[in-house]
């Protein structure tokens, strides 16, 4: 597309966030500024994790983009349009054929291979806000390892509820270090972070902080030792693949009551149903 | 009453701590010693810098001179130095040493307090920050506390903010003893409250103090409050010490003309 630059942001820009990710591998589960720019779409978004997309994109780069696990809903629609225009690169609703997943919420069903980047976009970068409003602070807590608060939250939650009721963004502790938000992915998806052979970036725009888990590293989920971690659980399969092992949406299909749950990675439905059919 | 045993080992030693915010505008100056299973109390009116000086004590804020010398007892230590200069030791040692070791009661349960979650939460957050992981534990040991400082273990689940002051007061009392600290600084804990529970908490801290062997410096503008608790004084005025001595001393034959004013002027019904 003529009068913009590859990919939407400039060199010097792509460059400066590139040398902040590659502290964020550096330092797995550390939070670097980095100088966010102004994107042609509102904080909310996913400015952060375009941005990032937008500094590691290759021109044969295939490009991914998943909203809450959907490749059909608006936020997936309109990011993967707007690298087709100022990037021009093949995108794919594949999770396999894919080697940048852009995602909001999710991290997709089909396991990822090593060589594959996902890019999160991040809201709340900090985990420790909801009881330190001061920026300094937390960072002097990050710095210092003082992480006794974060089960002050999930004490909370088993007083109130009788068991840990954080069900998105259930913070993480990385390679033994830093303790982590994972973006709001269902806390279904953390086991999935533990490991994973892909490389994880994750951007806040609005924030302006980049941090990133690098492939093989041990991420562990806080919880009690009587109260242990654990994901959701569902009584049905997909109403469509039949998958029983999937996250599913709970979908309201009329007004008389009538529902249904399917997966929310669409992908992940369609290849099974492909597959059965 | 049992007599007070001489030869107390000395835990906090303080040397010529000065911090100025203008003339006369902070603390200026002070020595002293705090020997293991002492109260001290800190005595003088508004604006005598007892409570810069108390500030300063409990790592708040930096000295611009002096030194604070913490003397741990060689087994208490663990092999680590048995003397700690407050403000040479590192931040990270030094916040660990208030959070573990330490404890600090404020005149405002809401700056103890995180008033956002339960009372159980916050008893047991100084455990959780020393790696306790047992929620079930946690939870008798926040029961056992609300006991001891005289709460209603039924309200563990209720937000601080649902508790009138002098319970709040208490709360971050138990809140601050959870971890059993060997040295607890106290601005005021009385200040704000009414008279009667006052007293009840005065009486509680008394025993608290006893029957834990703790080592207080509490700061008060309340010389009923010191005599009650504090086993020495220091009075203070424009940032200097101006007496110190035994409570019962001071505060029946004051030396000092500012301390004669100070304990002349209490009203008594």
């Amino acid at each position: 597309m003529n009068g913009y630059n590859f990919a939407y942001l400039d060199e010097q820009t792509k460059r400066m966030i590139r040398r902040a990710l590659l502290k964020a591998v550096a330092i797995p589960g550390y939070q670097v500024p980095f100088g966010g720019r102004e994107m042609p779409m509102p904080y909310g978004w996913g400015t952060g994790g375009v941005q990032l997309t937008a500094s590691i994109l290759g021109a044969d780069d295939i490009l991914k983009v998943i909203d809450q696990g959907a490749d059909d809903t608006t936020n997936a629609v309109s990011i993967r349009h707007f690298f087709q225009r100022v990037a021009g690169v093949e995108t794919t609703t594949a999770t396999t054929a894919a080697d940048v997943i852009q995602t909001r919420h999710r991290i997709p069903e089909t396991p990822l291979r090593a060589g594959q980047i996902l890019v999160f976009q991040v809201p709340i970068p900090e985990p420790l806000r909801f009881i330190e409003p001061s920026e300094q602070e937390t960072r002097l807590m990050h710095a210092l390892e003082e992480y006794g608060v974060m089960h002050v939250k999930l004490y909370e939650d088993i007083a109130r509820y009788g068991h840990i009721a954080t069900t998105y963004a259930y913070p993480v502790k990385v390679d033994g270090r830093y303790v982590m938000d994972p973006s709001p992915i269902p806390k279904f998806d953390n086991p999935k972070l533990d490991g994973n052979p892909a490389l994880m970036l994750f951007g806040a725009g609005r924030e302006k902080r980049l941090y990133a888990i690098p492939p093989y590293t041990r991420v562990e989920s806080l919880d009690f030792e009587d109260h242990p971690f654990e994901v959701q659980r569902w009584e049905h399969a997909c109403a469509l693949c039949g998958s029983d092992h999937s996250y599913l949406d709970e979908v309201i299909t009329d007004d008389q009551g009538g529902r249904m749950f399917v997966c929310s990675d669409t992908d992940y439905c369609q290849s099974r149903r492909g597959e059965v059919a | 009453m049992k007599k007070p045993v001489l030869e107390r080992p000395v835990l906090l030693d303080v040397q010529g701590i000065t911090r100025l915010y203008g003339p006369a505008k902070g603390c200026e100056a002070i020595d002293f010693q705090l020997h293991a299973g002492e109260v001290l109390g800190i005595v003088g009116e508004s604006g005598s810098g007892k409570s810069t000086l108390l500030r300063v004590l409990a790592g708040l804020e930096a000295p611009d001179a002096g030194q604070v010398l913490y003397r741990r007892q060689a087994d208490d230590a663990g092999g680590e130095d048995a003397e700690l200069d407050l403000y040479a030791i590192g931040e990270a040692r030094r916040r660990a040493l208030l959070r573990l070791e330490w404890g600090l009661v404020h005149q405002n349960p809401r700056d103890g307090l995180r008033m956002g979650v339960s009372a159980g939460a916050n008893i047991g957050e100084r455990l959780m920050a020393q790696g306790q992981r047992h929620y079930g534990q946690l939870r008798a040991s926040g029961q056992a506390w609300m006991r001891q400082v005289e709460l209603d273990p039924g309200r563990i689940d209720d937000a601080p903010r649902t508790f009138s002051g002098g319970m709040q007061q208490r709360l971050q009392i138990a809140r601050t003893l959870v971890t059993r600290p060997r040295l607890v600084f106290m601005d005021e804990p009385t200040g704000g409250l009414d008279v009667s529970v006052q007293a009840r908490l005065l009486d509680m801290l008394r025993t608290l103090v006893r029957q834990l062997g703790l080592s207080v410096v509490l700061v008060t503008h309340d010389l009923a409050v010191a005599r009650l608790l504090a086993h020495r004084l220091l009075v203070m005025r424009r940032g200097q010490v101006v007496e110190t001595g035994l409570t019962d001393q001071i505060l029946d034959d004051p030396q000092h003309e500012y301390t004669q004013l100070l304990v002349s002027s209490v009203l008594t019904p």
